[in-house]
């Protein structure tokens, strides 16, 4: 705060420090014997390790699977969350009675973390598809719901009247005025929600009983296998760190593209 | 063609907490073709009178009717140019003006011939295609007037159109105002600080008086201005430079002017 913004050389620089600053902190305590090197593999096991899980399976399918099936669920409850999230937060936006009547519910209901959801995942739709995509569902559908709803309460209100007056209907209100001018904040929504829903896998992965990153890594540790274990948390670490970066990129164009930056 | 009555109208804002009477006691009648300006300080109430008229506010007291019928919600047939444009960002300069004909479910090949109509009339024929965000504050008004004027509204309703543009570009849409007027008149109720704006543009002006505001007077422009034939000069400055322009304006300058000595004394 209130210092120079550091040139991306720089960046990098001071980046790549705090990572080597990491790395050392981790090999030092893994080798010391501080903490039992059974418990804290050295990050060169660990790399050792995830280049052999690039090939030879583990819990039944190599790293690429497991992260091929991982992304099939979170793919499905991110999108779900979108579809039902978005639509739903812009009649909410226009329509008073609807924001009244749900917002009390989802108020209460948006602090239960994902993970909470397991048990009732598990029962109501069982471990294979259905209840671990309802759980990453749920982390990722308030933020969609919440910034469709803001963007759409927050247009611009002579915007609003312009549209009135000219006769303009409720459907094509919510299309044509609400949606493009929350277009923004649904995005970052989006954003936001592919990172939690991303963050929600280990959990709706405790409940599967096949494939995915969260059931490699719950398998290794049932087995003391520690750097697969870490191995499977850096590849979740990596795969929404590019998530993220896609979807800034995506963000970015999409501004660009309206004139809202040069 | 429409008109418009404002009939006893009071407004007063917040009414639950205590409440600012901001209008009181307003009746002003606009004839059918008629352009009527309103002028007054600003904050004595222009805005609330014709935003009345639109829709978007209801009175406190009296009635607001357009054409005969009480004015309850917005709608087409009482076309608004915002001072701020208000265009829709997302949409080019056709499609902002197609909105109302689509709502009016309008048949294809009749909404382009209308839009057509509207693009030449505003000289915007270059610019269908361009984003709001493309064009100068002046070109923004322009399509602000045609998706206006392109509905056929019974009365039209201009809130400081030219507020926001440059005093050159301001000029330009005044004679370009003029020149519609007068060969298509419409019913416009006109709200404008700016006197000469006022005497220029319109056939009579109400002079309203700061808070609470009533309408002071209102003067005929139409009479002296066909007598005086000001028409006949295609330029605003040649106007303006008319003696009988020149009086009018301070006419009502002065009638401001004791408004402001009255509220300070
Ligand atoms: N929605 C509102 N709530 C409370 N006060 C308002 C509202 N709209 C306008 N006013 C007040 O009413 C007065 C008249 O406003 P307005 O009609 O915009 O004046 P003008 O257009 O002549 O400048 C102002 O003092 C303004 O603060
Ligand atoms: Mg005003």
């Amino acid at each position: 705060m209130g210092e120079k913004a550091l040139s991306l050389r720089e960046r990098l620089a001071w980046g790549a420090l705090g990572l080597m600053l990491f790395l050392g902190l981790w090999t030092f305590l893994s080798t010391s014997g501080i903490v039992p090197s059974q418990f804290l593999p050295t990050p060169l096991e660990v790399l050792n390790r995830i280049i052999r899980l690039m090939t030879d399976p583990f819990a039944g399918a190599t790293l690429p699977q497991h992260l091929a099936s991982s992304f099939q669920r979170y793919a499905l409850g991110v999108l779900l969350a979108a579809a039902i999230g978005v639509p739903l937060g812009l009649l909410m936006g226009w329509f008073r009675l609807l924001d009244n009547i749900i917002t009390p519910i989802f108020d209460g209901l948006r602090f239960i973390a994902p993970i909470a959801w397991v048990p009732f995942a598990a029962l109501w739709f069982g471990t294979g598809i259905g209840g671990p995509v309802m759980i990453i569902f749920a982390g990722a559908f308030p933020p969609c719901l919440i910034n469709a709803y803001r963007g759409a309460r927050f247009v611009e209100p002579r915007l609003i009247e312009a549209a009135r007056m000219l006769g303009t209907g409720n459907a094509r209100m919510i299309l044509e005025i609400l949606l493009p001018d929350a277009t923004p904040s649904i995005v970052a929504g989006l954003r936001v929600s592919a990172g939690l829903g991303w963050q929600s896998l280990v959990g709706a992965e405790l409940i599967v009983a096949a494939a995915g990153v969260g059931f490699m890594m719950v398998q290794a540790q049932a087995n003391v296998a520690t750097p697969t274990v870490i191995a499977g948390m850096l590849a979740i670490g990596a795969v929404g760190m590019l998530i993220d970066v896609l979807l800034r990129q995506g963000e970015g164009w999409l501004r660009r593209r309206r004139g809202l930056e040069a | 063609m429409g008109s418009i009555r404002f009939d006893k109208v009071d407004k007063v804002f917040g009414p639950n907490t205590g409440g600012v009477k901001v209008l009181d006691n307003i009746n002003l009648e606009i004839g059918e073709r008629e352009f009527v300006a309103i002028v007054g300080p600003s904050g004595c109430g222009k805005t609330t009178c014709l935003r009345m008229a639109a829709g978007f506010e209801a009175p406190s007291a009296g009635l607001v009717s357009v054409s005969g019928r009480p004015v309850t919600a917005p709608g087409p047939d009482r076309a608004v140019v915002f001072q701020q444009f208000a265009l829709f960002p997302w949409k080019t300069v056709r499609q902002n003006i197609e909105l109302g004909l689509r709502n009016k479910k309008l048949p294809t090949g009749e909404r382009a011939d209308l839009v057509a109509g509207a693009l030449k009339l505003m000289n915007l024929e270059g610019h269908a295609e361009a984003f709001p965000h493309q064009l100068s504050g002046g070109m923004q008004q322009r399509v602000a007037i045609a998706r206006a004027y392109v509905l056929d509204p019974e009365v039209l309703l201009m809130d400081e159109p030219f507020g926001a543009l440059d005093a050159q570009t301001r000029v330009v849409m005044q004679e370009e105002l003029v020149r519609l007027a007068r060969v298509n008149p419409r019913t416009v109720l006109f709200i404008t600080h700016a006197v000469e704006e006022a005497v220029y543009l319109a056939d009579r002006v109400a002079v309203m008086t700061r808070r609470p505001c009533r309408i002071k007077e209102v003067l005929d422009i139409r009479k002296i201005r066909q007598a005086e034939n000001w028409d006949k000069h295609a330029r605003i400055e040649d106007v303006m430079d008319l003696e009988s322009f020149v009086h009018l304006r301070t006419q009502i300058w002065k009638s401001l002017r004791e408004e402001k000595v009255a509220n300070v004394v």
